[in-house]
């Protein structure tokens, strides 16, 4: 039963994907990709990874997004973004994303009703993760950092205005 | 064992992909060619952890979690330069800033 809900989250990731390359709007754009990291984040939780499912969620589909919008914000100040927005309200707009995550929503609520059903896979837990995180790949965790620091500074130095 | 095939994992992954770069080649919407480079990070990560859970060892995670690190700092420095961009050329067409200056 496993293999059904897994074909079934399969089948919503690659629809959204198609969403997101043919939308004209960037905002519906981004709903589709919403819904398609939870795809995958499903995914991952039917693979035994919660950590990555949990990870997916609060840092792709979280934060990454958020630039996003942050961003598609900025770029559309004035009263056309008004008109837009409330173009935005209109259901049919919504209404793709909202029924492919709520096919996820009900696949999540069946896993989590037949635990046993996942049967078969080990499931890494976090705390696993963890310690080989922090054990043979430390080094990679430190050069991580620096990554994270270099794209604090070229953000910085890029968004200056000179 | 796996129930779900590894092979099926790694074609989902495989889709997902070229979905991406797809995106990446066709639109010419900047915002777009880095959406197409968020879906094709993720489908290298998805390609990881399905590989992590077929052995059972927590490296793919570990891999998709460097491919998340990698994945923050492009989009920062990526939107920033989208805002580069909008100030200089007054425009997202990606095919308006296609002459070096040097």
């Amino acid at each position: 039963m496993t293999n059904v809900v897994f074909y079934i989250a399969a089948a919503v990731a690659v629809l959204s994907t198609l969403m997101v390359i043919t939308r004209m709007n960037a905002v519906h754009a981004l709903l589709y990709l919403i819904v398609s990291l939870q795809a995958v984040a499903l995914i991952f939780f039917l693979l035994g990874a919660p950590f990555a499912a949990a990870l997916e969620i609060i840092i792709y589909a979280g934060a990454i997004m958020i630039l996003f919008v942050f961003v598609i914000m900025m770029l559309n100040l004035g009263p056309p973004a008004i008109a837009k927005e409330r173009l935005l309200l209109k259901p049919r707009m919504w209404v793709g994303p909202a029924v492919l995550a709520a096919v996820l929503l009900s696949e999540l609520f069946y896993i989590l009703a037949n635990k046993g059903g996942i049967a078969g896979i080990v499931e890494v837990t976090p705390k696993a993760v963890g310690l080989v995180l922090f054990g043979p790949y430390v080094l990679g965790v430190e050069l991580s950092s620096f990554l994270l620091l270099a794209g604090l500074v070229g953000a910085f130095h890029l968004a200056r205005q000179e | 064992m796996l129930t779900i095939p590894t092979s099926h994992g790694l074609i989902l992954a495989g889709i997902i992909f070229v979905l991406g770069l797809v995106c990446v080649l066709v639109r010419r919407n900047i915002i777009f060619i880095l959406l197409g480079l968020e879906i094709m990070f993720n489908a290298v990560g998805l390609a990881f952890v399905v590989a992590g859970a077929k052995w059972g060892q927590a490296d793919g995670q570990i891999m998709f979690l460097f491919i998340l690190t990698t994945t923050a700092a492009e989009v920062s420095i990526g939107l920033a330069l989208v805002f580069k961009m909008v100030h200089h050329f007054h425009t997202l067409d990606i095919d308006q800033a296609d002459r070096m200056k040097g």
